[in-house]
């Protein structure tokens, strides 16, 4: 073998060797700076609206930032692509531990496999409508969250919309639901919902499970629209298969209108793929979307003016973005709140207590800007939220109409669930273990 | 196999010197040593994050390598074999309150009978056929994983697992965690390695090479590829339970989708069918390389500024850099990594081996 091509060969090893070597995090640490690791998706099937949600959050601590901070500290942030895989997310929590002030990797499987992780380490994993929907129950749940819209409630809000469609809860006796979603804990949640309200309301229900990454649905929805003739579909899909639908259901002939997506759907990256195909369709969302707020039009003034956005000024106002801007408004929130009742530096448990202390009621919001963009958000020890209201949008072929009120959950069915599951997830893990 | 081949090439074996044991024996020392002191001197991000992942798949990919790769037989299910050794196990330890070994035992177990069931049509069909039979196997385990209420997974699909403790040892931090992982997989590694040169290991080796020939001359079909597969998914199912006492601490459907499978598989391949070491050595090379290109990437773009375009690409640029990796090693060495190993071993022999024939030679 030639001499110099071995040595060219052991120099590139030996650079690799040395930059995996030396410290990971090289970002420096000075006074009056706070480091919040963040995990991306930025590729694969779900980067499609989780890019947006991820440069809403980074804008809004840019902002937070160039308006001084949070008590002074500026917020700078690190992150770690994980793909949506629940081995990567494992990986990234474990690259930055000791850094994390509050996890959001915007995937249920993650938080699920993350659990143990951040209970044991005492940081707070939020997911925003999302996650474990008994982690509204703060006390059983110390580092879990779903901030916003858990799927029980999700699951009911939708169903009391179908109702409003028919004319009343006793209008949908008789009726059928299909049920299409990801086969995974994230579309398997509502399952209990459905039971129960299926019992209380009379009408009948049924699941076509698609395996992830659910991008071939034909057969589903053929089967749904000729044999089992459903009265209304309701969809729990994300990322790429949100958009296939439509060019299913426009095959099969079955009326846009009667489909109803989770607000994992409905954003306008989801329908987008899907042209005019879409037109029409309705999904359900936790916040407002547009521009029309202050701190949006604050972001696209100061920080993109500035050339310091992290996306396409287009997507500002866009589903996705504002979601981010949300998420990034608690999260510097939190961080806020644990600074003034602790103290500097912050601790995932500081983050976490300045959590529990969040009161995002309207007139906060217009403090920070966002009054409409979201319902109040309030907060506390037992209380991690979740219990919050859809509101239902249709898509018009440029952007999301809001179409319907406020629809609130079923608020005891979904509490009552929230406390069995409680329960069980104590036994499961406490007094079910081996007395010796 | 390769291995086996250079230890009886008579020229090597002439050659040893007597104070020499071999690279092969050398590295394996060192290896050894430094897989216990390990936790000692590695960070725990490089313990709990990189490690105890890389040798739980390991496992497993040493599973799939004894049906397919020393017995022939394609599997598509590896990952609903560890899945239903995850749940076995969380549902033996945390419901039923049994001791961990006899859990991680009947994980195995469990794994190991529906692998039978699984291995039936083996008998009939080989090759792609058998591939899709055994995906079958995938989508139906983790089907019924969720949907049989018995299992307790709930709507969640997931199920944790209480505090881990061994007869009073609390398996709590990430050095626990690890032995306790290494000592089942050594165990079982050991086993498997002594397997793979006994009748059975032979009788595997026969079967791929011809099944009907084998057959002829005395060795069980129904016997061994059944065997095989039971063998195999002993292994996932262990593997499934390791995940959920050293790993995450809960047994999770989505942890175990297909291309989870796909990935075991590629992890032989890449690492070299029937062999050992490859096994691992492919595990290894599938987990961690995307972690490091992930790593170097990341410095790339902080290098170049950072803009927004420039993240995305890279972090696009990880899958195309790593599928390249993956071309070049296979188009490198089609016999996998483990063969790349031998070579580099055997060539550190014969230096060293000439170097004391040098010294040696000329006293004797």
């Amino acid at each position: 073998m030639n001499h110099a091509r071995q040595c060219w060969k052991w120099a590139v090893a030996a650079g690799i060797a040395i930059t995996t070597v030396a410290p990971i995090a090289s970002a420096q640490t000075y006074k009056g700076e706070i480091i919040h690791p963040m995990m991306v998706t930025r590729t694969g099937p779900f980067a499609t609206a989780s890019t947006g949600v991820i440069a809403g959050q980074q804008d809004y601590i840019t902002l937070v930032n160039m308006q001084g901070g949070v008590e002074g500290y500026k917020i700078t942030w690190e992150e770690c692509e994980f793909e949506y895989k629940v081995p990567r997310a494992l990986e990234c929590y474990d690259r930055f531990k000791g850094k994390w002030l509050m996890v959001y990797p915007n995937s249920t499987p993650a938080i699920f496999a993350l659990q143990e992780r951040v209970t044991k380490d005492e940081v707070l994993a939020i997911n925003l409508a999302g996650g474990r929907s008994d982690s509204t129950d703060g006390e059983t749940f110390p580092y879990l969250a779903p901030v916003v819209a858990n799927f029980w409630a999700q699951a009911t809000s939708t169903i009391k919309y179908i109702a409003q469609l028919e004319g009343g809860e006793s209008k949908l006796k008789g009726k059928k639901i299909a049920y299409i979603h990801l086969d995974n804990d994230y579309g398997r949640q509502p399952f209990p919902m459905f039971d129960d309200l299926a019992k209380a309301h009379g009408f009948e229900w049924k699941s076509w499970a698609l395996s992830w990454p659910a991008l071939e649905q034909s057969a589903a929805w053929v089967d749904i629209a000729r044999r089992y003739k459903a009265d209304y579909v309701i969809g729990w899909l994300y990322g790429q298969s949100c958009a296939v639908p439509y060019t299913e259901i426009a095959k099969v002939g079955y009326p846009m209108k009667k489909y109803i997506g989770s607000l994992w759907c409905g954003t306008e990256d989801d329908v987008g793929p899907a042209g005019t195909l879409a037109n029409g369709t309705v999904t359900a969302n936790y916040h407002a979307a547009g521009k029309n707020f202050p701190v949006l039009k604050e972001i696209e003034d100061k920080v993109y003016k500035a050339g310091k956005g992290t996306t396409d000024p287009a997507r500002i106002g866009t589903v996705a973005y504002n979601r981010g801007v949300i998420t990034g408004m608690v999260i510097v929130e939190a961080m806020r709140n644990g600074i003034k009742a602790h103290g500097a530096p912050l601790d995932g448990k500081k983050v976490r207590d300045g959590y529990r202390m969040i009161k995002l009621d309207d007139a906060r919001l217009a403090q920070l800007g966002a009054k409409g963009l979201v319902p109040p958000l309030v907060f506390s020890e037992k209380n991690h939220g979740g219990m919050d209201a859809q509101v239902f949008q249709s898509w018009d072929g440029k952007t999301w109409k809001t179409i319907s009120g406020w629809i609130p959950p079923n608020e005891p069915m979904v509490r009552a669930k929230v406390e069995a599951s409680a329960k069980a997830y104590r036994d499961q893990v406490k007094s079910g273990a081996p007395a010796k | 196999m390769a291995n086996e081949i250079a230890d009886s090439t008579p020229v090597v074996a002439a050659r040893r010197a007597p104070h020499y044991p071999g690279t092969r024996v050398v590295a394996f020392v060192l290896l050894a040593a430094f897989a216990v002191v390990a936790p000692f001197v590695l960070t725990e991000y490089w313990i709990k994050a990189i490690a105890i992942p890389t040798i739980i798949f390991g496992l497993s990919a040493f599973g799939l390598n004894l049906v397919t790769g020393y017995a022939g037989l394609i599997s598509m299910g590896q990952a609903a074999f560890m899945a239903l050794g995850a749940f076995t196990a969380v549902i033996a330890y945390g419901r039923f309150g049994l001791p961990l070994p006899l859990a991680i035992m009947l994980s195995g177990a469990v794994a190991a009978l529906v692998g039978v069931i699984v291995g039936t049509p083996s008998l009939r069909i080989k090759g792609l056929y058998l591939m899709v039979a055994t995906l079958a196997s995938q989508f139906i385990i983790i089907w019924a994983l969720q949907r049989v209420p018995w299992t307790g997974s709930g709507s969640f699909a997931t199920l944790n697992a209480p505090p881990v403790r061994i007869a009073g040892w609390d398996v709590s931090t990430p050095t626990d965690k690890y032995f306790l992982v290494l000592a089942v997989v050594a165990l079982m590694t050991f086993f498997g390695y002594n397997l793979v040169r006994s009748r059975v290991g032979r009788a595997w080796m026969a079967l791929r090479e011809h099944d009907v020939a084998a057959s002829v001359m005395g060795v069980s079909m129904l016997q061994y590829k059944l065997m095989a597969f039971l063998v195999s998914s002993f292994y996932a199912g262990v593997a499934g339970a390791l995940v959920v006492f050293g790993h995450t601490g809960a047994a999770s459907v989505q942890e175990y989708e297909l291309d989870v499978s796909i990935k075991i598989l590629g992890m032989i391949i890449v690492g070299g069918l029937g062999s050992v070491l490859g096994s691992y050595l492919g595990a290894a090379f599938i987990m961690l390389l995307p972690i490091l290109l992930a790593i170097l990437m990341q410095k790339a773009a902080a290098a170049i500024g950072g803009t927004p375009a420039a993240v995305d690409t890279l972090a696009n640029a990880e899958h195309v850099v790593f599928g390249a990796l993956v071309l070049y090693f296979l188009i490198k060495e089609p016999k996998g990594l483990a063969e790349l190993w031998h070579r580099l071993a055997a060539w550190v022999d014969s230096k060293v081996y000439s170097f004391n024939g040098a010294q040696t030679g000329g006293k004797k």
